[in-house]
């Protein structure tokens, strides 16, 4: 085992900022807004670094697939404790068109290349919501996966992976190397400090083509067209019980 | 000398302040009923009144009263007790007044004929915002009549060139900042209240906040208000003009009157830009001059893009973790004392000085137009503190999320304190290289009296929030800490209170802070303006007799 975690972060709009949809309905604007790091992802990258700290892995790689800001990601990722980042350079239309079946073919050869052991990313983005790169990802290496992680345990030469479930809580037992998923309950992502900060500075991150990988990156899926949803109707106050009947009444609810 | 209630305790004890404190007249507070747990099935006795306040012969609400007031507000005029239990008590849930009747004007001709009305029967009022205020200015002593400012929540007008905000007294802060923010603007000011305060309440106590170094005070960025006065008049000092030299500045006897001079209903304010970079770090240090020469080392380094810089100790940030389960950054500054009572330090990877009993946590925030520039700035910055160990650790933010979450250890203290017992509460102005020095001699002169002494707040200010908690109402707590805290603040020249007002109860300590000549002065612009006194009594200016 190569003691190799490779970890998948996504820059996103921050989840704090007020989403606007473009007047064209082809998306939502990103131009000038907040980005940050996928929650999940940090939860992602904070699992792996204790799992580095714990000695149970030696090294950390965190990943992002993007245009050049997403170098800023992987510096957040480095602060937080990972070793060093490889960025792969996506742009333009390709970025737009990337959905969770390129990254999955990304993260696949990289994983190989690597020769990882571990691959973690969080459980969903907070822009796409589609949960399904660590999936595709798992399926594409042909490794077993642990999603929706709640808890990660090393047992003996695999995982013992907690899973949170529709039901409840499931207890899965993995061989390495192995894809899991991060949920909200793994744990708590640290902050990252100051001296930390300053290390990251120094880490390596390496850039790399998709096309280096042998990914191609067309997409199947075609944008036809992104809306708000629909104006929620305020409500009405009323001043007193009395009220509150007649307009009940009125409006034919009683 | 006032008194923090907490509990059911139906009593507190009454004290006449004076500077030679040693007479001492004992009061019963005015309607004194039968002390809870006989088995009653009403509510606790009216828990009015401190500092042996008596009911001044104002008007009693009559029948007739009520029926004008249902007339001219219909619906609005409310009198059911459960409805009025909310008004009636502050948010701290230290004084209740027993209030029968709440009104909710909409506009500001029914604030003049309310007040009209209420002038000619000599019926008292209590101006009433969003009763977030922490010296009981915002609810009745007995039975005066709440107005309220809720429905007077209204924008009126938002220029979007110059930024002047109209709008009426009832909006809340936080309702506004975001109504400002979608057109790029931030609102001046800036409080832990921010979601329940209205703008009305914020002038009228001259709030400061957080935003008070980047902006100032509100006396500089209210730009016109629109008063109705006691009689009824309605005075429109609104002309929103950044420059208006026209005779005397009206507008400033209202703004910090604390309702006892007329009633704000609209308000006319100068919104800056929204800033598109902020950035904010919490950094730890072990002692408080290293936090004082951080805070000068900031000035120089970080300059004009500097929005923030607030301070607290660790016994604050044990609150939050311990009552609001928030997470501190910075574990390196964290101290526990391990089962046998030992101290033990988290030493993570350099070896720190041994850090004193106190180590401090500092807040800055930074906000400009160019992300790239003020993120120089301020690794610069961070750079030179960590290098010359002024800090022993820290943490930086740029994400909004992020910034909040860390924003909210400081902003949330208050609430971590009501968690902790009872609170007693100071609010000072102190010349920052002083600030600390009263936590910790505080600490000394009540020794294990006290369950917990914490001192944080606007260090760029000078503004000291000192707090000391105990499991229940002690008495013998409350005179050891004052008019012990007061004479400290006087002998260093400082204000008894910086930004929190004086309410009712700090107004019998205004002479620690104010000369005779001024409180008399002001009792002469009172009777001017409010000649029967109905407006918010037995508030802010202290009682007549002690200042002739």
């Amino acid at each position: 085992m190569s003691g190799r975690v490779l970890v998948g972060v996504k820059r996103v709009i921050d989840y704090a900022v007020k989403i606007r949809v473009k007047p064209d309905k082809t998306g939502v604007v990103t131009d000038g807004v907040k980005h940050s790091m996928n929650p999940f992802c940090e939860i992602a990258v904070e699992e792996a670094v204790r799992l580095r700290e714990k000695k149970l892995m030696k090294e950390v790689i965190a990943v992002s697939c993007g245009p050049q800001q997403c170098q800023e990601t992987i510096r957040t990722a480095l602060a937080m404790g990972a070793d060093r980042g490889i960025h792969v350079e996506v742009s333009g239309k390709d970025y737009e068109n990337l959905g969770p079946l390129q990254v999955s073919k990304i993260m696949a050869a990289l994983a190989k290349k690597e020769e990882a052991s571990l691959v973690i990313v969080g459980k969903q983005a907070i822009d796409g919501d589609c949960n399904q790169t660590g999936q595709m990802t798992a399926a594409l290496l042909d490794w077993p996966q642990g999603t929706f992680a709640s808890e990660v345990s090393v047992d003996g030469d695999g995982l013992k992976v907690e899973r949170e479930i529709d039901g409840g809580l499931e207890s899965v037992r993995i061989k390495m190397p192995a894809v899991v998923t991060a949920d909200l309950r793994l744990n708590e992502p640290r902050y990252a400090t100051l001296p930390n900060i300053m290390k990251a500075k120094k880490k390596k991150i390496a850039s790399v083509k998709p096309a280096d990988l042998g990914v191609e990156l067309t997409s199947r899926l075609e944008i036809l067209a992104v809306e708000d949803p629909p104006q929620r109707q305020s409500g009405v106050k009323v001043e007193s019980v009395q009220d509150l009947v007649t307009k009940l009444r009125d409006s034919g609810t009683l | 000398m006032t008194t923090v209630f907490y509990g059911s305790r139906a009593w507190g004890l009454f004290h006449r302040a004076s500077s030679s404190s040693s007479s001492r007249v004992w009061t019963h507070p005015p309607f004194v009923g039968l002390s809870p747990g006989r088995g009653l099935s009403r509510p606790p006795p009216c828990r009015a009144a401190h500092s042996g306040v008596r009911r001044l012969p104002f008007a009693t609400l009559s029948q007739q009263d009520r029926d004008f007031f249902q007339t001219l507000l219909p619906g609005r005029a409310l009198t059911d007790p459960e409805v009025l239990e909310a008004s009636n008590v502050d948010w701290l849930k230290s004084v209740r007044g027993s209030s029968e009747l709440l009104l909710r004007p909409r506009t500001t001709e029914e604030v003049s004929q309310i007040l009209r009305y209420c002038n000619a029967r000599g019926l008292a009022v209590t101006p009433q915002g969003g009763n977030t205020g922490l010296v009981g200015g915002s609810v009745p002593v007995f039975d005066e009549i709440i107005l309220s400012t809720a429905l007077l929540n209204q924008v009126l007008s938002f220029d979007v060139v110059s930024g002047i905000l109209t709008c009426q007294a009832g909006c809340v802060l936080e309702a506004l900042s975001s109504f400002v923010g979608e057109q790029d603007f931030v609102m001046p000011l800036d409080l832990g209240a921010k979601g329940s305060c209205h703008i009305g309440g914020n002038v009228a106590t001259n709030a400061g906040g957080l935003r008070l170094l980047r902006y100032g005070p509100l006396r500089g960025t209210v730009l016109g208000l629109e008063v109705v006065l006691a009689d009824g008049t309605v005075l429109d000092s609104q002309a929103p003009l950044r420059k208006d030299n026209t005779g005397y500045d009206l507008k400033q006897l209202f703004i910090g009157s604390e309702g006892t001079l007329g009633v704000v209903t609209a308000v006319s304010i100068l919104c800056p830009r929204k800033p598109s970079a902020v950035n904010l770090a919490f950094l730890g240090c072990a002692t408080f001059p290293q936090v004082l020469e951080t805070f000068q080392l900031c000035r120089g380094m970080l300059g004009e893009v500097l929005s923030a810089f607030e301070f607290l100790d660790s016994a604050c940030m044990k609150l939050v973790q311990d009552h609001l389960k928030l997470t501190n950054p910075i574990k390196a500054c964290e101290v526990f004392v391990t089962g046998s009572g030992v101290l033990s330090l988290l030493i993570l990877k350099r070896a720190l000085s041994p850090l004193a009993e106190s180590p401090f946590y500092i807040l800055i925030e930074t906000s400009g137009s160019s992300a790239a520039h003020d993120e120089e700035k301020l690794h610069r910055f961070l750079q030179e503190v960590m290098t010359s160990s002024l800090v022993a650790d820290g943490t930086v933010a740029t994400e909004d999320s992020k910034i909040k979450a860390l924003w909210a250890l400081r902003e949330r203290i208050t609430e971590a304190l009501t968690h902790d017992g009872c609170v007693y509460k100071y609010d000072l102005s102190l010349p920052v290289q002083h600030i600390y020095q009263l936590v910790e001699d505080m600490q000394e002169h009540l020794g294990t009296r006290a369950k917990n002494v914490v001192g944080y707040g606007h260090l760029g200010d000078g503004n000291l929030h000192l707090n000391i908690t105990s499991p229940s109402h002690d008495p013998a707590l409350l005179a050891a800490i004052e008019p012990y805290v007061y004479e400290w603040t006087a002998r260093h020249h400082g204000s008894i209170s910086a930004e929190h007002g004086l309410g009712l109860k700090k107004r019998n300590y205004v002479h620690f802070s104010k000369p005779a000549p001024a409180l008399r002065l002001m009792w002469q612009i009172k009777s001017l303006l409010d000649p029967r006194g109905i407006l918010n009594p037995y508030k802010t200016l202290p009682d007549r007799a002690s200042t002739d």
